[in-house]
C-alpha cells in the first residue's frame, strides 16, 4: 500500500536538497558557524567532527555497499487509533519515507554480510513504538536464524507514549531476542547515535557485545529536565555525552562518522 | 463489592503511605529471612531490600525496590528510586539464586530508577538493559508482583520472569500520569484524565496480558497468608515445569507482545 511512498524520494529530502550550498550553518556543538557544503558527505562538522542528525536511509547509503529491508510493511498496531496519534503517524512517514521509526534489514559493509537496523529521530523521535520493537526483534531472529552478525544504529527519545505500557513491554521483547542472538555465539554491535536515551538506552542500545558512539552524541537513561527536577541542580553540561560515558566506561569507542564503515568492517571481520 | 473507583484514585491508592511496606511483606511470606547487602562494584542502594528466605521448607531469593517509610528513610532510598548499584546488586543476587537453583521473587514498589547525575554516570540505562537481558534467561522460576508503583523501565528491570502479579491497589506504566499530561497535552492539571488513558489500572493491564494475575492487597494476617500461599502454589507449578519448559513459556510471554 505504502510501497510508491517508501521508494519515491521524500518531501524532506527533496527540500534539503534544495538548500543552497552556500548557506551558513551552525554546529550546535562547538556553535562555529560554515557553509553548509563544508559539512560534506558525511555530514560532520568540520571542526568538532560532530555527526548533524541523519535520516535511517541516508546511514544506510553511508555504510552499506547493499542492502535489502524487510518487514517495511509492519506498522503500528490499529489498536492504537486515537485521532490524533494517527495523523502524526502519517504525517512521520511522509516525512521519513519509512512505516515505522527503525530500518531494518540484511545488508553488506566492505563484504561481511550482516543484519542492518537503523532507527530514525524524524519518528516521533525515534521513539519505541510496538512496531519498532517488533522490527528489530525480527532482526535479531532472522539475523539468528541466518547466522549473521547484527550493527544496529540507535536514534531514541525513549518510549512511544502514545502505545502506553505496549512500548515498555518492546524493551523485554527485544531483550530476548538479542540473548538468543547471543547464545549462538554471534556478534551484535550497537552504535550509539544522537541521541540515544530513556528506554532504548536502558534495553538493547547497551546490550550489544561492542559499543560504538559518535563524537558528542546525547547517550542518557533520564532526560536532563527530569534530573534538574529532580536534584534542583543545573547537572554538569557535558554530563551526558559521548566523551563522559567513553571516561566513564560505558562506551568501547567514539568513531569519526567518515570512519565508521572502515571501522564496523574490521569488527566484523576479526569476529 | 467495592465501589467503583477511578484510575487515578488507584494511582493515589498505589503511592498511599498507608500501603503495607516491602520489609514488612518479605517478613510476612518468609518464615525466616536473611538480608544481603552490596552490588560488589560501587555500594549498597538502601532502595533496593534484598535476600535469601524461606518460603516453609523452600529456599527462596526476595530482590525488592522500596521506599522509605519516614522522611530520612525516603531520602536516603530516593523515594523508591533505585540507582544503578541497587540494579546491580539485585542482578548479583538473581544470579545467585540461578547458580543454586533457587526460586526469586521480586516485589516492586517504585515511581521509576533514579534520575540523577550520578546515576547517569554510574551506568543507569547500561544496568537496567543488563537486568532484562541478563533476568530473562535466568533459568529458576522467577516471579515479579507490583506492590504498588511500576514505574516504567525501572520496575521492568525486576519484572521479565515468568509470571507478573500486581497488587489489587496498584499501577503499572511507561511513566507518570503527571509526565503524560504535561509531555502529551503541555497540561500537568490533566493528571486524571491521563491515569484514565494510560490504562495502567492491574484491570486493565490483566486484559493486556502485561499482569497474569491481580492479588488481593495485603493489610492483616489473613490477606498476608492468602499471598504467601499464592507465591508457594506458584513457585510449586513453575518447578514442576522443565527449565526448558518453563523459558519456552516465558519467551513466549514476552514475544507476544506485538
Ligand atoms: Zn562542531
Amino acid at each position: 500500500m505504502n510501497k510508491n511512498e517508501s521508494s519515491k524520494t521524500t518531501d524532506l529530502e527533496a527540500r534539503m536538497s534544495q538548500i543552497p550550498d552556500h548557506i551558513w550553518v551552525k554546529c550546535p556543538i562547538c556553535k562555529k558557524t560554515f557553509y553548509r557544503r563544508e559539512l560534506g558527505p558525511y555530514r560532520e562538522c568540520p571542526y568538532c567532527h560532530f555527526g548533524f542528525r541523519i535520516g535511517a536511509k541516508k546511514r544506510i547509503q553511508m555504510i552499506c555497499d547493499e542492502f535489502t529491508s524487510v518487514d517495511d510493511d509492519l506498522k503500528a498496531p490499529k489498536r492504537f487509533d486515537d485521532p490524533k496519534y494517527v495523523q502524526k503517524l502519517a504525517k512521520v512517514r511522509k516525512v521519513t519515507g519509512l512505516n515505522e521509526g527503525v530500518l531494518t534489514g540484511i545488508g553488506e559493509i566492505d563484504g561481511q554480510k550482516c543484519g542492518i537496523g537503523v532507527m530514525d529521530w524524524r519518528f516521533i523521535m525515534g521513539s519505541l513504538g510496538t512496531a519498532t520493537g517488533e522490527r528489530i526483534t525480527r532482526l535479531f531472529e532472522k539475523s539468528t536464524e541466518k547466522h549473521l552478525p547484527v550493527v544496529l544504529f540507535t536514534a531514541s527519545g525513549g518510549a512511544r507514549m502514545q502505545e502506553g505500557i505496549s512500548s515498555l513491554m518492546q524493551m523485554a521483547k527485544v531483550s530476548q531476542a538479542v540473548n538468543d542472538h547471543a547464545q549462538h555465539g554471534l556478534l551484535y554491535i550497537s552504535v550509539l547515535t544522537d541521541p540515544t536515551t530513556g528506554g532504548v538506552t536502558a534495553s538493547f542500545a547497551s546490550q550489544g557485545d561492542i559499543l560504538l558512539s559518535e563524537p558528542h552524541t546525547l547517550i542518557g537513561f533520564a532526560g536532563r529536565r527530569v534530573i534538574e527536577r529532580t536534584i534542583q541542580q543545573i547537572p554538569p553540561k557535558n554530563f551526558q555525552r559521548a566523551e563522559t560515558l567513553l571516561k566513564n566506561g560505558f562506551l568501547d569507542k567514539i568513531v569519526n562518522r567518515s570512519e565508521m564503515k572502515s571501522v564496523l568492517a574490521k569488527l566484523l571481520a576479526w569476529n | 463489592m467495592t465501589k467503583k473507583i477511578s484510575a487515578y484514585d488507584r494511582v493515589l491508592a498505589a503511592r498511599s503511605a498507608k500501603k503495607i511496606s516491602i520489609k514488612k511483606l518479605v517478613a510476612g511470606i518468609c518464615d525466616d529471612f536473611i538480608e544481603l547487602h552490596g552490588d560488589r562494584a560501587y555500594g549498597d542502594d538502601p532502595a533496593v531490600y534484598a535476600g535469601i528466605g524461606l518460603i516453609g521448607k523452600q529456599p527462596v531469593t526476595i530482590v525488592s525496590i522500596q521506599k522509605g517509610q519516614d522522611q530520612k528513610q525516603n531520602m536516603a532510598r530516593h523515594f523508591g528510586s533505585a540507582e544503578p548499584d541497587g540494579y546491580r546488586k539485585a542482578l548479583r543476587l538473581m544470579k545467585q539464586a540461578n547458580k543454586f537453583n533457587r526460586p526469586i521473587i521480586a516485589l516492586i514498589n517504585t515511581p521509576g530508577a533514579y534520575p540523577g547525575v550520578d546515576a547517569e554516570y554510574h551506568g543507569q540505562g547500561y544496568m537496567i538493559a543488563q537486568s532484562l537481558i541478563q533476568g530473562i534467561k535466568l533459568k529458576v522460576p522467577y516471579i515479579s508482583i507490583i506492590v504498588g508503583e511500576g514505574g516504567s523501565g525501572g520496575a521492568l528491570a525486576l519484572a521479565v520472569g515468568d509470571s507478573v502479579w500486581a497488587f489489587e491497589n496498584s499501577v503499572y506504566s511507561i511513566l507518570s500520569p503527571e509526565g503524560y499530561a504535561t509531555i502529551l497535552w503541555k497540561d500537568s492539571s490533566r493528571v486524571k484524565e491521563a491515569a484514565a488513558a494510560m490504562k495502567l489500572t492491574p484491570k486493565d493491564l490483566l486484559s493486556m496480558h502485561v499482569i497474569d494475575k491481580i492479588v488481593p492487597e495485603v493489610h492483616d494476617q489473613k490477606s498476608m497468608t492468602q499471598f504467601k500461599d499464592a507465591l508457594s502454589h506458584k513457585i510449586d507449578e513453575l518447578k514442576q515445569m522443565s527449565v526448558e519448559e518453563r523459558l519456552k513459556k516465558r519467551y513466549q510471554r514476552y514475544r507476544n507482545f506485538n
